[in-house]
């Protein structure tokens, strides 16, 4: 038995060493983060968020298509990634034991593992070469592709932490199946659904790799999804990799309002979160 | 005229033999409680006359039960339409998350078709007196059905099931999760509400079976020892099983 004063300094020490590793881990993010602010936002301005790029030397340039082209690719991949990663998921909790539950939830599995630039590339061949152009229809469609995963097996596992006997009472009642799920079930996870989904979105939002090739990048305010749009990462990385320093810095006020939105996003998850309603 | 009478039921889960030919007829305005030691399969043999046992996967029944006349394990019997005549409350107080008060009771018809706001209210109002809840709940039906104590959630859980009309209500085991005084509250009930609905309660508690039922049943192993008026069950059983089972010599 060790005396109380070696206990102590022991529990001292390791205290102290869990609080550096906690700040060693969190350290990546803050300096990233900091580093961003520092660089990006001194290039906030209005015309960043209402001007169209303009050529060198010329004032009024902004990222103004670049941040609503995001807003239309993440509203495209919403449009078409949750709808069929909630449907998959539900399917995969209503037919539990078939092959085809097993085979749909390996799929995800392997889906949300394979490289977004090979979903790019998918795309590219499936669509972009068949339309003989870029468009935005093409990456919001890449970017929905990598949101199926996550929401399928997101909506999956919430819905399996409903107690069966809460399906039953619902059965019990003379309901069908499907409006058990429909209307007694999902709406009592609503809140961790659109959680996952916010999550999803998160994700996405800073995806360039599939990008490349099926959104492109345009100069202009986006008129069609049929045409290339423009997109935030996709115009950081132009901007980025140019020789010009007026262009790193917008690239780098881009960047603070990429990370920016993705953080609020995140926040916004977890304040909804935070009220969560406790299953019974 | 019996309301529900059930013939050589035989239920499984896979290759388990639960429910062994069990036998049952039931009176109207009638509690008829079903007692047993614990996995003698009484909770599934309730469950195979709402036809809710066959939605385990894995799970069977054989058999024949008939009400109204119908026989709910015949061919071209759609369950959930059996479903609405034999209510059931469960064990665990369970309402519906994220749903309010009012929204529990109601959602059963609301599912079902019925729009018209004021027949949803006034359902809503009956059921809810009916299950004795009413002037506890009237002046918060918007808050949340899980925010109840546990006895108020299981009284709930009765309007609920009560709301759609059934002709028979289930309860499997409905106040072994509560505490004494929302058990006697729940039992003073059941005989207020038999003169609505038929109840089929099931319950290791043999006081309570001697406290609230008309007609007893004892099971054991799947099968039915006996059944009978529940004073001769008590005072007067005819097997030696029942006798050592009511005495507590084993259970």
């Amino acid at each position: 038995m060790k005396s109380l004063k070696q206990r102590q300094l022991i529990n001292t020490c390791v205290h102290i060493l869990l609080v550096g590793a906690c700040l060693v881990s969190a350290l990546p993010l803050i300096s990233i983060f900091t580093y961003i602010v520092l660089r990006g936002a001194p290039g906030l301005s209005l015309h960043f968020f209402t001007g169209l790029p303009q050529p060198i030397g010329e004032p009024g340039s902004g990222m103004g298509n670049a941040i609503s082209g995001t807003f239309v690719l993440l509203g495209i991949a919403s449009g078409i990634g949750i709808p069929w990663g909630l449907v998959a998921g539900i399917f995969m909790t209503e037919y539990r034991d078939t092959r085809m539950a097993s085979c749909v939830r390996f799929s995800a599995e392997l889906l949300s593992s394979i490289p977004s630039i090979v979903i790019g590339l998918f795309i590219y061949e499936q669509i972009v070469l068949r339309m003989h152009h870029f468009s935005a229809l093409a990456g919001g469609l890449a970017l929905s592709i990598i949101m199926i995963p996550t929401i399928a097996r997101s909506t999956e596992e919430q819905l399996l932490l409903i107690p069966a006997h809460i399906r039953e009472a619902g059965l019990a009642l003379g309901l069908p199946r499907w409006k058990v799920t429909c209307h007694i079930l999902l709406p009592g996870i609503i809140r961790s659904i659109m959680t996952s989904m916010m999550l999803a979105i998160a994700r996405i939002s800073g995806e360039t790799a599939p990008l490349l090739f099926t959104a492109f990048g345009s100069r202009f305010w986006p008129e069609s999804i049929f045409e290339p749009i423009a997109s935030l990462p996709i115009q950081i990385y132009n901007l980025a990799i140019s020789p010009f320093e007026e262009w790193h810095q917008q690239a780098w006020t881009g960047a603070f309002i990429l990370a920016l939105f993705v953080l609020s996003l995140n926040i916004a998850t977890r304040l909804v979160m935070r009220q969560k309603e406790p299953l019974s | 005229m019996s309301i529900l009478h059930a013939k050589n039921i035989h239920a499984y889960f896979g290759t388990n033999h639960i429910v062994k030919g069990i036998s049952l007829e039931t009176e109207p305005h009638q509690v008829t409680a079903i007692i047993g030691p614990s996995g003698c399969g009484k909770s599934t043999f309730i469950r195979c006359l709402n036809r809710l046992h066959e939605e385990t996967p894995g799970a069977r029944a054989e058999g024949s039960v008939i009400i109204d006349g119908e026989n709910i394990y015949g061919e071209r019997v759609d369950p959930v339409s059996i479903r609405r005549k034999v209510g059931m409350v469960f064990q665990k107080p369970n309402p519906f998350p994220g749903m309010s008060i009012f929204d529990n009771v109601i959602i059963g018809l609301r599912l079902t078709g019925e729009k018209n706001k004021e027949v949803l209210a006034s359902v809503a109002e009956e059921s809810l007196k009916d299950a004795a809840l009413w002037d506890e709940v009237k002046d918060k039906l918007k808050t949340p059905g899980t925010s109840l104590s546990g006895g108020q959630q299981q009284r709930l859980c009765i309007a609920r099931a009560l709301a759609v009309e059934p002709k028979i209500l289930l309860m499997d085991e409905p106040t072994s999760a509560l505490d004494p005084i929302a058990t006697s509250k729940i039992e003073d009930l059941l005989s207020k509400l038999k003169k609505k609905v038929g109840i089929i309660i099931v319950t290791h508690n043999m006081q309570q079976a001697a406290r609230i039922s008309d007609t007893t049943a004892f099971a054991l192993m799947g099968e039915l020892i006996e059944s009978g008026p529940t004073s001769s069950i008590f005072t007067a059983p005819r097997m030696q099983q029942t006798e050592k089972y009511i005495t507590g010599r084993f259970g």
